[in-house]
C-alpha cells in the first residue's frame, strides 16, 4: 500500500501550477465591451464584414438563447457563469486581416512557436516529409491568424479557411450547411455560440478528393475574460476523405475562461471524416482556481450511404469539460466511431462521452472510452446509443474502462441505451480498476521509478485509443498523458 | 557482496523473519530451501524492496550500501533483480516495450546513455533466442495470457537483458514442465559468472540438479536452521523437512 500511497501523494502534488502552456502573450488586442446584447452581436458581425443573412442568423440565435436555461444535468459543479461579465470578441490588433505571414505580429508567431506549431510554411517544409505535412489554421482568441498550405490545397479543390472568410467567399456552402447538424436552438451553449461565434475553420472536400494532407487547427485563449466561441464546419462530398486535427491550449489565469465551441461535420455518400482532438486547456491550479470551462457541442452527420465519421479525443485539460462528440448515422451502412481518453487530475471535472444515433439500415458504431481519474477529480462517461424504428440491423459495441489513481477521485459511467428496432444488437462492456500495488512493485523492481511506472501502466491502459490517432498526434498525446500524471512539466 | 544480519520482519503484527544471517559473495550461488510458510518468499520480497513488511531489527547491505534505505527501483539500479514466482500482468504494454522501458530507465538512473532502438532490438533478439522467446511473444502485453512457462522465460529474459549482479530467483521452477525447466535453467546457468551472485529459492531438489548451488540453506520458521553444501539438498529430498522443523519445535 505504501508504494501506491506515495504515488497518490505524488500525483496529488503534480505541478498543475506549472502548466506548460501558461504563458501570456503581450499583444495589443481589440476587445468588444463586456456583456451580451444585440449591439455586441452587430459589432461582431460588422467586424467580420458579414452579409445581412449572417447577422440575422446570429440575432435569431440570440433571441432564442435569451429564453433558454443553462443545462444542469451533467455531473459537474461550478459557480454560476455571469454571461454579462465576459468579452465576446477579442482579436489581435491589426488594421486588416493578415494577407501573409509577414504581416502577422511576430509576437504571435513566437507564441505559436512556444506551442510547438510549425506555422510558417518554410519551417513545415523543412521539418516534415511531404506525406506527413499538416496544414494549420490557427485561431488565436477569436481570429484565425494564418492558414498554411492554402495554395496547395486549392489545387486539389479543397477549401480550408477561417469560417469568417468562408461566409464572405463561399456563402452558398455556409448557408446550406451551417446549423444543419447542430441546429441553432440545439442546446444552451450551441445557441450562445450561434449568436456570438467569432471564428473557426471551414473545410470543404469536393467529390472524390482525398485531402492531400492532414488539416489542423490550434486554438489558444490568450485574452483575459474572453469567451472563445469557435465554429467549425467540415463538409466531405461524395467519396472524399479528410483527417482533421484540433489542438487546444490556454494561458494560465486565475479567472475561469469560457469556451463554448460548435463543430459540425457532414459526410456524404462514401465519404469519410476523421476528427482528432488533443485538448490541454489550463485545468486550474492545485487548489482548483482558474481553468477553462469547456462546453462544447460536436456532432457529425453521416448523411450519405456508406459514409463514416470517427472522433478521437485526448482530453487532459480544462477545469470543467462538458463534451459529447456524436454521430447521426442517417445513411444506410454508415459507420460512427468514438475513441476517447479523458484524464482528470487535481480538481478537474469531466462529463464527456458520445451519442450514436442509428437511423439508417445496417449502421454500426463503436465506442472505446478510457477514463483516468487522479487527485480529487470526477470523471464521468455519459453515452447514448439509440436505434430508431427503421434502423434495421443496427450494431453498437461500447467499451468503457476507468482507471483510478488514489482514493479521493471518482469515476462514473452513465450509459443510455434505447432500441426501437428488434434487429438491433447493442453491446456494452464496462470496467473500473485501480493501479495495483503489485503492478507498481513489479515495475519498480525492474528499475522504473514511481512516475515512470504510473506512466507505463497508464499508457498500456490507453493503448487501444492512442493507436487510432494520426502518428504526430499520438506522440504528442502520449507526452501529454505523461505530463498530466507525472508532474514532469517542463 | 550481500550481507544480511539478524534480519527480523513482520507483516500486520505477524513475525515472519526471526533473525536471518546470510552472506553471499560474488560468483556464489546459494539455494534457500524450506517448507511452505517458512518465510522464503518474504525474504525475496524484502530483499527487492516491497514495502508491505516492517523490518523490526537487523540490516541488509549490498556492496557496502544500506539497502533498507533504498526504494525498489533504486535497488534494481544498484544491481538487484528478483525473478517473481508469480509475474504480474501489465495490460496493454507490449513485452518489448516493457523491456526497453526498464533497460533505459536503469541506464538513465546510472547516468548512461539510452540504447538506440536498433541496438536494443539486436540485443533482445540475441538474448531471446536461447530462451525460446519468439518475436510474437515479445509483441504481446507482458505476462497477459502467458503460460506458466512463458512467464518464467520472460522473467529470465529480463534478467539476461538487465544484467544484474545479484539475482534472486523465487520458485522459478514452479509451474514448469521438464522441458521448460531445462530451458530456464540453461538461461540461468549462462548468466553465472565470477561477478554475479545468485539466491535460488525453491521447494524442490530438482531445480538444483540443473542450477547447481555452492551453498544450501534450510529456512524454517523465519530462521536459517541448517547450512551445507549441495549434498544437503539431496538429503532433504530423501528425508523431507521434518528433521529441521522438528528441531525448531
Amino acid at each position: 500500500m505504501a508504494a501506491v500511497q506515495e504515488t497518490i501523494d505524488h500525483v496529488k502534488s503534480i505541478d498543475v501550477d506549472q502548466y506548460k502552456y501558461g504563458f501570456v502573450t503581450d499583444i495589443e488586442s481589440e476587445l468588444a465591451p463586456k456583456g451580451l446584447n444585440e449591439d455586441i452581436i452587430r459589432f461582431i458581425s460588422a467586424k467580420k464584414d458579414e452579409p445581412e443573412w449572417m447577422l440575422n442568423w446570429r440575432l435569431d440565435a440570440f433571441q432564442r438563447w435569451k429564453t433558454m436555461e443553462e443545462p444542469e444535468w451533467a455531473r459537474v459543479n461550478y459557480p454560476k457563469i455571469d454571461f454579462e461579465d465576459l468579452h465576446y470578441y477579442a482579436a489581435p490588433k491589426t488594421q486588416e486581416g493578415p494577407k501573409s505571414l509577414d504581416e502577422v505580429d511576430p509576437e504571435l508567431l513566437e507564441t505559436y512557436k512556444k506551442l510547438g506549431i510549425p506555422l510558417s510554411e518554410q519551417e513545415v517544409l523543412a521539418g516534415i516529409a511531404p506525406e506527413n505535412r499538416v496544414a494549420v489554421d490557427a485561431v488565436f482568441d477569436s481570429v484565425s491568424v494564418a492558414t498554411t498550405f492554402k495554395e496547395e490545397l486549392a489545387k486539389a479543390g479543397v477549401i480550408f479557411c477561417p469560417i469568417s472568410e468562408a461566409i464572405r467567399e463561399h456563402p452558398e456552402l455556409v448557408q446550406k450547411y451551417l446549423g444543419s447538424v447542430v441546429p441553432v436552438s440545439d442546446n444552451f451553449y450551441a445557441t450562445l455560440n450561434s449568436a456570438v461565434f467569432s471564428d473557426g475553420s471551414f473545410v470543404y472536400i469536393p467529390e472524390g478528393v482525398r485531402c492531400p494532407m492532414e488539416l489542423s487547427t490550434y486554438f489558444r485563449i490568450n485574452e483575459r475574460n474572453t469567451g472563445q466561441f469557435e465554429r467549425t464546419l467540415i463538409i466531405a462530398e461524395k467519396g472524399s476523405y479528410v483527417s482533421y486535427l484540433e489542438g487546444c491550449t490556454a494561458p494560465q489565469r486565475d479567472e475561469n475562461q469560457l469556451h463554448a465551441a460548435v463543430v459540425e461535420l457532414v459526410a456524404h455518400e462514401d465519404a469519410e471524416i476523421k476528427y482528432s482532438t488533443v485538448q490541454n486547456w489550463f485545468p486550474g491550479d492545485s487548489e482548483g482556481k482558474g481553468g477553462i470551462y469547456n462546453f462544447v457541442t460536436k456532432r457529425g452527420d453521416c448523411r450519405g450511404a456508406n459514409s463514416k465519421i470517427a472522433w478521437t479525443q485526448v482530453e487532459t485539460g480544462s477545469a470543467i469539460t462538458w463534451k459529447y462528440p456524436s454521430c447521426i448515422l442517417r445513411g444506410d451502412n454508415s459507420v460512427g466511431e468514438f475513441y476517447s481518453i479523458a484524464i482528470s487530475n487535481g480538481h478537474q471535472q469531466v462529463d464527456s462521452g458520445t451519442k450514436m444515433i442509428h437511423l439508417g439500415k445496417n449502421t454500426s458504431s463503436r465506442i472505446i472510452s478510457k477514463g483516468i481519474s487522479a487527485g480529487v477529480s470526477q470523471n464521468t462517461y455519459r453515452g447514448q446509443v439509440s436505434a430508431h424504428r427503421k434502423a434495421k440491423n443496427a450494431r453498437n459495441f461500447t467499451q468503457c474502462d476507468s482507471l483510478l489513481i488514489g482514493d479521493k477521485c471518482g469515476a462514473h459511467t452513465v450509459p443510455y441505451i434505447e432500441s426501437k428496432n428488434a434487429t438491433a444488437v447493442f453491446e456494452h462492456e464496462a470496467t473500473t480498476s485501480k493501479i495495483s500495488d503489485d503492478q507498481m512493485f513489479y515495475c519498480q523492481a525492474r528499475g522504473l521509478n514511481e512516475e515512470e511506472a504510473v506512466a507505463l501502466i497508464v499508457n498500456g491502459f490507453v493503448r487501444d485509443v492512442i493507436q487510432q490517432l494520426p502518428m504526430e498526434f499520438a506522440v504528442e498525446a502520449q507526452k501529454l498523458i505523461n505530463i498530466s500524471l507525472e508532474g514532469s512539466v517542463g | 557482496m550481500l550481507e544480511i544480519k539478524n534480519l527480523h520482519a513482520e507483516v500486520e503484527g505477524n513475525q515472519i523473519l526471526r533473525g536471518i544471517d546470510l552472506t553471499v559473495k560474488p560468483g556464489e550461488v546459494h539455494a534457500i530451501m524450506g517448507p511452505n510458510g517458512s518465510g522464503k518468499s518474504t525474504l525475496s520480497y524484502i530483499l527487492a524492496g516491497k514495502e508491505d513488511y516492517e523490518i523490526t531489527e537487523g540490516s541488509i547491505t549490498y556492496n557496502g550500501v544500506d539497502m533498507l534505505e533504498l526504494s525498489a527501483d533504486e535497488r534494481a539500479v544498484a544491481g538487484m533483480f528478483l525473478a517473481f514466482q508469480y509475474p504480474i500482468e501489465i495490460p496493454g504494454v507490449a513485452t518489448m516495450t516493457f523491456l526497453k522501458t526498464a533497460l533505459n530507465a536503469q541506464r538513465a538512473a546510472r547516468g548512461e546513455e539510452e540504447l538506440s532502438t536498433p541496438d536494443f532490438m539486436k540485443l533482445v533478439r540475441e538474448k531471446s533466442k536461447d530462451l525460446k522467446v519468439t518475436p510474437e511473444m515479445l509483441r504481446r502485453p507482458l505476462n497477459v495470457g502467458f503460460s506458466g512457462g512463458e512467464k518464467k522465460r520472460a522473467e529470465i529474459l529480463q534478467m539476461a537483458l538487465l544484467e544484474p549482479t545479484l539475482c534472486i530467483l523465487d520458485e522459478t521452477d514452479s509451474g514448469l514442465d521438464i522441458d521448460a525447466l531445462r530451458i530456464v535453467s540453461e538461461g540461468v546457468n549462462q548468466l553465472r559468472s565470477p561477478e554475479r551472485s545468485m539466491i535460488v529459492i525453491t521447494h524442490y531438489q530438482r531445480l538444483l540438479d540443473h542450477i547447481v548451488p555452492d551453498v544450501v540453506h534450510v529456512l524454517s520458521k523465519g530462521k536459517i536452521v541448517k547450512t551445507g553444501g549441495k549434498e544437503l539438498a539431496l538429503e532433504l529430498e530423501a528425508n523431507g523437512y521434518a528433521d529441521y522443523v522438528g528441531e525448531e519445535a
